[in-house]
């Protein structure tokens, strides 16, 4: 049975299909509307994420499906020492699709081997989150018209950033793109992303602490969160949490055309003041969410034979 | 037991110096009832030092351990004193239940009936990393 776990298990021609989906559902959203008739969602959590749980739920009703929800863990099989192998199997007998989200990495890959329907991971710990992933793409598509030949600056932890590092494996499949990685020191990308994603593939790069001299060459400002759960050690986190915070003035050497992008939720990094600048594409980013949510369910349950 | 003599048994050569302990402790034959025998730097002509382990019963080695411990490390199975048979040796593909992932956030460290597996994700550095969370193994 086909699921995704990580964004490396679907291919560029399935990134482009998703989004070809996407924009047409986006388009013809009539079209889509009775799709999933009769078939239904199972939101697992095991840790509560309210807002990609209710991207999945609205992406399914929109496509005329049901949900069927696990919310509280506290309550539910896990705590009672149930595997997740077993609730997978358990819930594959009454839904035809999973969508969960879990604390411990690889959590989604044991479920997606138990289940007999697809599962999409919607988050295991800091380990992978494909459905940010096809969010972004699916902005940075509908903002830039491609994804050919664009500077794309990462901002803040991008170290344990997950989301970067999936968005980077991403982005690399496309030509001409160049990055721009902008972190403290204690926070840059690991070694081996770049090793894997980036110099493999002959990509440039430039690596730098100072977003503002940065700023004038981007097309794309990704930023991110620095995250008190990574860390061991309060100390490092308190001092490095604010180490970027956007403010209309750090703009003000930008292109015209920069679409700034966050995963949400934000805590500072970016000033309220800047929600009503039309590059400010964040929010875009949580509706596209639930668009390539809607075409990954489709894609998914039709090659299952489901619809 | 006379070290240097093997009549029905498994001696396991070239092991690089210093890997002998772990290979004897992932092989569990601490917990064989029959004469084993860990010789430490041992002067090698091709290797300076090398470490050596001979086993005094015909058991069945799990070379999977072997070929993760040290590929270089080579297997010969002695009956009636003859050398019979020499075994190659290979990293392999995968690691069940060899080694424990050691990353606290992995799904492994809370679901103690899950298989420990690894994959080989480097050859040429031996580096295997476990299936759930891509951990690298240490
Ligand atoms: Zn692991």
């Amino acid at each position: 049975m086909r699921s995704v776990i990580d964004i490396v298990d679907l291919t560029t021609e399935e990134l482009d299909e998703l989004i070809k989906t996407a924009v047409d559902i986006i388009n013809n959203p009539n079209k889509y509307s009775e799709i999933c008739r009769g078939k239904k969602l199972a939101t697992l959590f095991f840790e509560p994420s309210t807002r990609t749980r209710m991207s999945f739920e609205a992406a399914m009703y929109e496509l005329g499906g049901h949900v069927i929800s696990m919310t509280d863990a506290g309550s539910s099989s896990a705590a009672k020492g149930e595997s997740v192998a077993d609730t997978a199997k358990t819930v594959s007998c009454y839904t035809d699709i999973i969508a969960m989200r879990h604390p411990k990495e690889g959590a989604a890959y044991v479920a997606a081997k138990a289940a007999s329907i697809p599962v999409i991971n919607a988050g295991d710990g800091g380990h992978c989150h494909p459905t940010q992933t096809l969010a972004d793409l699916l902005t940075i598509y509908r903002e830039k018209g491609g994804f050919d030949n664009l500077t794309v600056g990462l901002c803040g932890d991008l170290k344990f950033g997950r989301t970067v590092h999936s968005l980077i494996n991403a982005l690399s499949r496309y030509n001409g793109i160049k990055y721009v990685l902008i972190s403290p020191e204690e926070l840059k990308l690991p070694s081996y992303v770049k090793a894997d994603s980036i110099k493999s593939k002959n990509i440039p790069y430039t690596q730098t602490t100072d977003l503002e001299s940065a700023m004038p060459e981007l097309d794309i400002l990704y930023m991110t969160r620095v995250q008190r759960e990574r860390f061991f050690n309060e100390e490092d986190y308190l001092r490095l949490k604010d180490s970027y915070i956007l403010t209309p003035d750090k703009l003000k050497n930008a292109k015209a055309d920069l679409s700034i992008m966050h995963p949400l939720p934000r805590v500072n990094e970016i000033s309220a003041a800047i929600d009503d600048d039309p590059r400010a594409c964040y929010f875009k980013q949580v509706l596209n969410g639930k668009y390539m949510r809607m075409a990954l369910i489709i894609k998914l349950l039709k090659e299952a034979g489901t619809i | 037991m006379n070290i240097d003599s093997i009549q029905n048994g498994v001696v396991i050569d070239h092991i690089k110096a210093g890997y002998g302990m772990n290979l004897y402790e992932l092989l569990k034959l601490g917990e064989l009832d029959v004469s084993v025998a860990l010789i430490k730097n041992v002067q090698s002509k091709k290797m300076g030092k090398k470490d050596i382990i001979k086993i005094d019963a015909d058991i069945e080695l799990n070379l999977d351990i072997i070929g993760y411990v040290d590929p270089g490390a080579t297997v010969n199975i002695i009956k009636d004193s003859v050398l019979t048979e020499k075994l190659s040796i290979d990293m392999p593909e995968t690691l069940v239940n060899v080694i424990k992932c050691k990353n606290p956030r992995c799904i492994t460290s809370c679901e103690q009936e899950l298989d420990q597996i690894f994959k080989l994700s480097d050859k040429k550095n031996g580096e295997y990393r476990c299936i759930y969370c891509e951990a690298k193994a240490k």
